[in-house]
């Protein structure tokens, strides 16, 4: 258990790392679905093609979409590119290097799902059966057949089992030829990519290592602002969750005691913290009336100023009034203790 | 757990360990690549040569790109070469000495390809089937020419109907074998005498200026890695201030705002300190607002003169006079 918060705790703490993670993940997963997926060749002329193209195509762009869902900064990066410049201005190259880092991470599991269908060859065999060069590997000597019968039987030789075209070409030729092929085209789009890599990655330091270190940092300091703001925020909610809660149970007791028309009990010297605690609500009947009050009448949210405490050195001033005045409902300002 | 925790910071702390762990892996996965790879010679005269060539050599440039692009070393390596000079001046012997080990690191995983292929021997049966001496094999030796061709090309196909049950087929394809297995321990056996008398004679010829350009080849690793932990230190401690300063400007203005509120006294609860004076509904509708529609300036001058002076609560220089007093405060600059 701890192995695991340590490693998490790991990945956190550097965000990047975290980010180059889920890259990780999301490729394995993008061979692992490969793998799982069971591929059905229609067998039939004019849907071969859409159905090996669109299992070549259409799942790396769903991955590419999930790679910047998955990616915490793509809403930080919307909020930077739509906010009012304000008193700050907004620098187009950290927006350009906050989209590249997420693009570039959010292509490697289409790619590996295109290299992997690719290498496997099922896809380009399917879409491209009805392409086979007849007269290069086919047997010339068989009659000729239409174009249209051509394609039915071309059409077939995807699914083994009802392949009836042995004599026009064998199967295993076709299949061999047609997979040599996707193994190549493979191969050269893995090149191809890790080339293109090499460059990107390469080329940086040569022409724009400064402007690189610049949108580097801010963009850091983007998100680090956002997650400090948020904190902030959530211990600034707290306080005032906190103190309106207890200006609430404050109110009540007072109200309360205003309503029996005695002046509340004034907690005696040596009470201790736990009297303090119960806020001036000592019975049930009370304590039922606050829950009440809760639930049909929450307090504003409108904190009054704090109390002063008493002794605070204003010579010449009478004592702080006895009871502090009843708790405003409406949204007034401040109103003045002197 | 400790012993977990050791051997995690000793992985990342020394960046030589994290490259041949990276090196080992990715040596790992060229083996395992090429497992699962579903080799399926075409069994075709001229596309035999290009297949089973491209299988032996494209992998290795792309496994070799890849420990280029993953050894974080070679960036450094990029960025010392093409600094500026500046005031600090440039040893190439360093530059050398950081490329030559790139680069051993990154040929380890295609070389294991290609000597996983030989000994293999697919690849080699595949490509070089045509090119074998048809009268030396029984079989071949009294077909036409080009009857001669197709048959050769057919030989790495097992299952095919004319080779199924060959037996110079079988001659051809022990012989490329053979070939093909001598020539990948030939080649592992030069990879590794060449490795062990580079590792042996290294001491002989230049020590002390190796030692000095490893050093100094550490140094500007591990500068580049302060450096980057540095600006992110900074950030988050610029970060913070702006934010600070942005709700404190908010908390100026409500005071301006409410002229009867008293000075702040000392031992006033913790949790008022934290309200920072923002204690309605609208007051944190308001700050949201700001913060989206105005992000304060990345100016953190101002707090940090007002922090050295002390936390007195004058008022900003911008309310002097009511008329004066703008919507949202301006930042000044000192």
């Amino acid at each position: 258990m701890d192995k695991f918060r340590m490693i998490f705790q790991f990945l956190q703490s550097n965000q990047e790392s975290f980010m180059n993670g889920i890259c990780g993940i999301m490729a394995l997963a993008s061979a692992q679905m490969y793998s799982a997926f069971d591929f059905n060749c229609p067998c039939l002329p004019r849907y071969n093609l859409v159905y090996g193209l669109g299992i070549l195509l259409v799942p790396p762009f769903i991955l590419f979409l999930l790679g910047f869902v998955l990616n915490n900064n793509i809403s930080m990066l919307a909020e930077e590119w739509r906010r009012p410049q304000g008193q700050r201005g907004k620098d187009r190259a950290v927006l350009r290097y906050m989209f590249c880092s997420m693009a570039q991470r959010a292509m490697i599991a289409p790619v590996v799902w295109v290299s992997v269908t690719l290498l496997d060859g099922k896809c380009i065999t399917c879409a491209f059966c009805t392409s086979v060069p007849v007269e290069i590997l086919g047997n010339t000597s068989h009659p000729s057949l239409s174009q249209g019968e051509m394609k039915q039987v071309l059409a077939r030789i995807p699914c083994k089992e009802i392949y009836d075209g042995q004599e026009l070409i064998a199967n295993e030729v076709a299949i061999r030829y047609l997979r040599c092929i996707s193994q190549a085209l493979g191969w050269c789009f893995v090149l191809l990519m890790t080339t293109l890599a090499f460059l990107v990655r390469a080329l940086r330091p040569c022409f724009t290592q400064a402007a690189f270190l610049k949108s580097r940092y801010w963009s850091h300091y983007i998100d680090i602002e956002r997650k400090l703001f948020d904190e902030t925020c959530a211990e600034h909610a707290r306080s005032f969750a906190k103190v309106c809660i207890q200006q609430f149970f404050e109110g009540m007791s007072t109200d309360l005691a205003a309503a029996r028309c005695h002046p509340p009990r004034k907690a005696p010297a040596d009470a201790g913290e736990a009297t303090e605690k119960l806020l001036g609500i000592t019975d049930q009947g009370t304590m039922n009336m606050a829950l009440k009050s809760w639930h049909r009448c929450k307090p504003p949210l409108h904190l009054h100023p704090p109390a002063l405490p008493s002794g605070n050195g204003w010579a010449g001033e009478g004592q702080p009034p006895v009871h502090p005045p009843l708790p405003r409902r409406e949204t007034a300002a401040y109103y003045s203790r002197v | 757990m400790d012993r977990f925790r050791m051997i995690f910071q000793y992985f990342q702390s020394n960046s030589e360990s994290v490259m041949n762990g990276i090196c080992g892996l990715l040596a790992l996965a060229s083996v395992k690549m090429y497992t699962c790879f579903d080799f399926s010679c075409p069994c075709l005269p001229w596309y035999n040569m290009a297949y089973g060539l491209g299988i032996m050599f494209v992998p290795p440039i792309a496994l070799f790109l890849c420990g280029l692009i993953l050894n974080r070393q070679s960036l450094v390596m990029l960025e010392e070469w093409r600094r500026p000079q500046g005031h600090r001046k440039k040893d190439l012997a360093v530059i050398r000495y950081m490329c030559s080990s790139i680069m051993q690191r990154a040929m380890v995983a295609p070389v294991i390809w290609i000597v996983v292929t030989l000994l293999d021997g697919k690849c080699l049966i595949c490509a070089f089937s045509s090119s074998v001496d048809p009268k030396k094999f029984v079989g071949f030796a009294n077909a036409s020419l080009e009857q001669v061709q197709q048959l050769l090309a057919k030989v790495p196909c097992k299952e095919d109907e004319l080779m199924r049950n060959n037996t110079s087929r079988k001659a051809v394809s022990r012989y490329l074998r053979c070939w093909s297995q001598a020539l990948g321990w030939s080649i592992l056996l030069l990879f590794i005498a060449a490795a062990f008398l580079a590792r042996w004679l290294r001491p002989c010829f230049n020590q002390a200026t190796l030692l000095q350009a490893r050093h100094w080849s550490n140094y500007i690793d591990i500068e580049q890695k302060i450096f980057e932990e540095t600006c992110c230190e900074h950030s988050r401690l610029f970060a913070h201030k702006c934010i600070l300063h942005f709700f404190e400007s908010m908390w100026q203005e409500i005071k301006l705002q409410s002229f009867s509120l008293p000075r702040e006294e000392e031992g006033v609860e913790r949790e008022e300190d934290l309200l920072r004076g923002i204690r309605h509904q609208d007051q944190v509708n308001k700050l949201l607002k700001m913060w989206y529609y105005e992000k304060p300036p990345l100016d953190v001058g101002q707090v940090t003169q007002r922090h050295l002076l002390g936390r007195e609560r004058s008022p900003p220089p911008w309310a002097d006079s009511p008329g004066t007093r703008s919507k949202f405060p301006q930042h000044t600059d000192v």
